[in-house]
């Protein structure tokens, strides 16, 4: 498991799974489907990779295509540390 | 208002006095004037008095003279002047001037009919030795409470499930089905309460119990059938505003000082400027308003003490205040809440009776008999949205609701989109309006422990609740179905229970309800969706109807439900702890484990969120109320503890004039 799959993993499991078991979210699991996110998670998860990541998120990112599953997170995160590098 | 109690006893066993008045000795906060009790054949009765109508003659239990029927009453029959003249002319004699004889003698006329003749909020009980039975009620929007249960040897009923808990054969248990429901509708589906074996009658129904034998009907029910009524907006108006001057009227009816709730809202503004322009009683005015600007409505409530000229007294809830008053506002609920919203309508009907004033006028009912909710709006918007999903300008319309929710205002277009997509299978779904609120709290069921989630996991709590519904629902208008849900689940089983009774007869205050006249429900069941929702503006008709008496900046403001703290009540994040040690033992593994509800690794994952400050969402928040009020009752209730805030009692809610 690559660091940042593990430490959004860890992130939504703590934040948002509480009573369900972690290893039953798959990394392509969408969070609005899964109901796993409401409207103030998504906040949350923006605040985190702000955060954690030391990246912007501009109002146009905010689209379930760049948040909505574990894997979109990682590819969304990967290409703003691209555009920092 | 008062509490009444009894048990009718059908294994020929003598009533013993002493269990009579231990039941009614725990109901001493909804009746503190007096109390009673009467013993005939085999069926006890017991009351405990708040005098409001007939200061020296309305005792009760109350005989008719001839000692065949025998009645204890809680509640207010606000036509009982008219009635007592129609039963006088019928020959009928009155000894008190009470509304609780009018009862009496209604139902020495009418017998169990007699209920369609009332104008009024009530939960009695009436003992006809002649037929050996006992005829009990509810009114009709369900105001007033009333539960039961059987034992194998008797039959026994109270306002309050605590006197029935008074009795050593009643067991006190969880019903895991009912705190299912309470988790997905925000209260238990009637006739369920929170503990098992233990019943409510619902709103509009009567019972006859007899040789231990009970006999339920429903006298009284919403019907939302479309009429061909071509009238004018003005003629609605004009009736709308003669129905609501008498409602009010009718409801200042007392013996004592009728006081009035200005929430800064148009509801109670509304209920306030008819009773200052329409009668000569004096207006005395309360509110409650919070230290947490977020919350805080006293801007408008100061506008209207202004145009009314009202003698206002407030009191100011700080998150402390909250958490301290909740054990006890919990104990008055009997069942789990999932906001706080109670607890300051508790400090507040305090400030009312520290005040001396017994009854209150609120605004209550008017968003669900006339489509103020913005639930209402959000269900219009997703059906128009429904008929065009590929549209990028209808869900735009999205952004009109809930204007004081700031992170769902900040959300992108294309995510409220996402939250308020409608899937193919909700469109026929009776329960459209209702979908989304109930699958957010239904996520809450998360935090379930194992065992309980696999003992639920068969039950269906919508189809439940489906099955409720009348055979003429399916013809109603969608904007009509929603006001029915709304009428029937969270009205009775929340705001009017948890939020009004309970809160308000917690410090011996009654509250009174011109919206729930039954005339006006009626009424505003035949009113053209058209005229309660204007386009998106909500209340239209009540806005046009009464127009005059209120400011344009009360009757134009945008609606911003009654909401208070949630999480922030019990957990200080800035000190990132409990604010009290009740909050920290009940949340405990230890104590989770042992009451077995909840897990204790989820929960204690949630606390540690609040600690950091990071809960800010609808759902952790509702999480954390409603794990902590079932807790809270459990040990209360189940296990006979008490439960305080203990010494960290900060200084009482602050109180201006």
């Amino acid at each position: 498991m690559n660091p940042i799959q593990s430490e959004i993993r860890n992130f939504v499991a703590e934040n948002f799974l509480f009573g369900e078991d972690p290893e039953s979210l798959q990394n392509d699991d969408s969070f609005l489907e899964t109901g796993i996110i409401d409207s103030t998670g998504v906040l949350e998860l923006v605040a985190f990779i702000e955060d954690q990541y030391h990246v912007e998120v501009d109002d146009d990112e905010l689209v379930p295509e760049n948040l909505d599953s574990i894997n979109r997170l990682i590819d969304f995160i990967d290409s703003k540390l691209k555009e920092l590098a | 208002m008062c509490g009444i109690a009894g048990f009718i006893r059908t294994d020929r066993r003598p009533v013993e006095q002493a269990e009579l008045k231990k039941m009614i000795a725990t109901l001493n906060h909804r009746g503190p004037d007096a109390s009673g009790t009467q013993v005939l054949d085999s069926v006890g009765l017991a009351h405990s008095r708040l005098s409001i109508v007939d200061l020296a003659g309305g005792l009760q239990p109350m005989q008719t003279p001839d000692g065949m029927l025998s009645v204890t009453f809680n509640g207010e029959i606000f036509n009982h002047i008219e009635l007592r003249a129609e039963l006088q002319q019928k020959g009928y004699q009155f000894q008190t001037h009470s509304d609780t004889e009018v009862i009496l003698l209604m139902y020495a006329e009418y017998g169990p009919e007699c209920v369609h003749h009332f104008n009024g909020q009530w939960a009695f009980a009436i003992h006809d030795r002649r037929k050996q039975e006992v005829f009990l009620s509810r009114d009709r929007m369900g105001i007033r409470p009333l539960v039961y249960t059987q034992t194998p040897s008797r039959f026994c009923f109270a306002s309050e499930i605590k006197a029935l808990f008074a009795l050593p054969d009643v067991e006190r248990r969880v019903d895991h089905t009912a705190l299912n429901q309470l988790f997905t509708f925000w209260s238990p589906l009637p006739p369920r309460t929170f503990f098992a074996g233990v019943s409510e009658l619902p709103p509009g129904h009567s019972m006859i119990v007899k040789d231990g034998n009970v006999k339920i009907w429903q006298y009284w029910n919403l019907d939302y059938s479309p009429n061909e009524d071509n009238r004018s907006l003005d003629d609605w108006a004009d009736e709308l505003r003669s129905l609501l001057i008498n409602a009010t009227q009718l409801r200042l009816r007392a013996d004592v000082s009728v006081g009035a709730y200005l929430s800064g809202g148009l509801d109670s503004s509304i209920t306030a400027a008819i009773i200052r322009n329409y009668t000569n009683a004096p207006l005395n005015t309360f509110s409650v308003n919070f230290n947490d600007k977020d919350f805080d409505e006293s801007q408008f409530q100061q506008e209207m003490i202004t145009e009314l000229g009202t003698d206002h007294q407030t009191v100011c809830c700080s998150y402390d205040d909250i958490g301290r008053i909740f054990p006890t506002v919990i104990q008055h609920t009997e069942k789990p809440v999932l906001r706080t919203a109670p607890a300051p309508m508790f400090l507040l009907s305090k400030l009312v009776r520290e005040s001396q004033f017994k009854v209150v006028m609120t605004g209550e009912g008017a968003d669900e008999v006339f489509g103020g909710y913005d639930l209402f709006k959000e269900t219009k918007i997703r059906r128009f949205w429904s008929r065009q999903p590929d549209s990028k300008i209808r869900p735009l319309l999205l952004k009109r609701l809930y204007p004081y929710m700031k992170n769902l205002q900040a959300q992108s277009p294309d995510y409220l989109k996402a939250f308020f997509k409608i899937r193919e299978d909700e469109l026929d779904s009776p329960f459209f309006s209702h979908l989304p609120r109930w699958d957010l709290t239904a996520k809450l069921k998360t935090f379930f422990s194992d065992d309980l989630k696999q003992e639920l996991q068969a039950q269906d709590p919508q189809a439940e609740f489906q099955q409720q519904l009348p055979a003429q629902f399916s013809e109603w208008p969608s904007f009509c179905q929603a006001q029915y849900l709304e009428a029937i689940n969270l009205m009775p089983g929340y705001i009017l229970s948890s939020q009004g009774d309970r809160m308000a007869m917690g410090n011996s205050v009654e509250g009174r309800f011109p919206f729930l006249d039954y005339r006006v429900v009626e009424f505003a069941s035949r009113v053209p969706v058209r005229f309660k929702m204007n386009g998106l503006n909500e209340k239209f008709l009540l806005k046009y109807a009464l127009r005059d008496l209120i400011p344009d900046s009360i009757r134009q403001r945008p609606k911003q439900p009654y909401r208070s703290p949630d999480a922030h009540s019990f957990i200080d994040s800035n000190s990132q702890r409990a604010r009290f040690a009740y909050v920290n033992e009940l949340l405990s593994p230890e104590c989770l484990e042992a009451h077995g509800l909840f897990q204790p690794t989820a929960v204690q994952r949630l606390v540690k969120k609040m600690e950091q400050g990071r809960a800010i969402g609808t759902r952790d928040n509702m999480a954390l109320v409603g794990i902590l009020s079932t807790q809270i009752l459990v040990e209360q209730m189940i296990n006979g503890q008490t439960v305080t805030a203990g010494k960290e009692t900060t200084a009482p809610a602050t109180i201006t004039s």
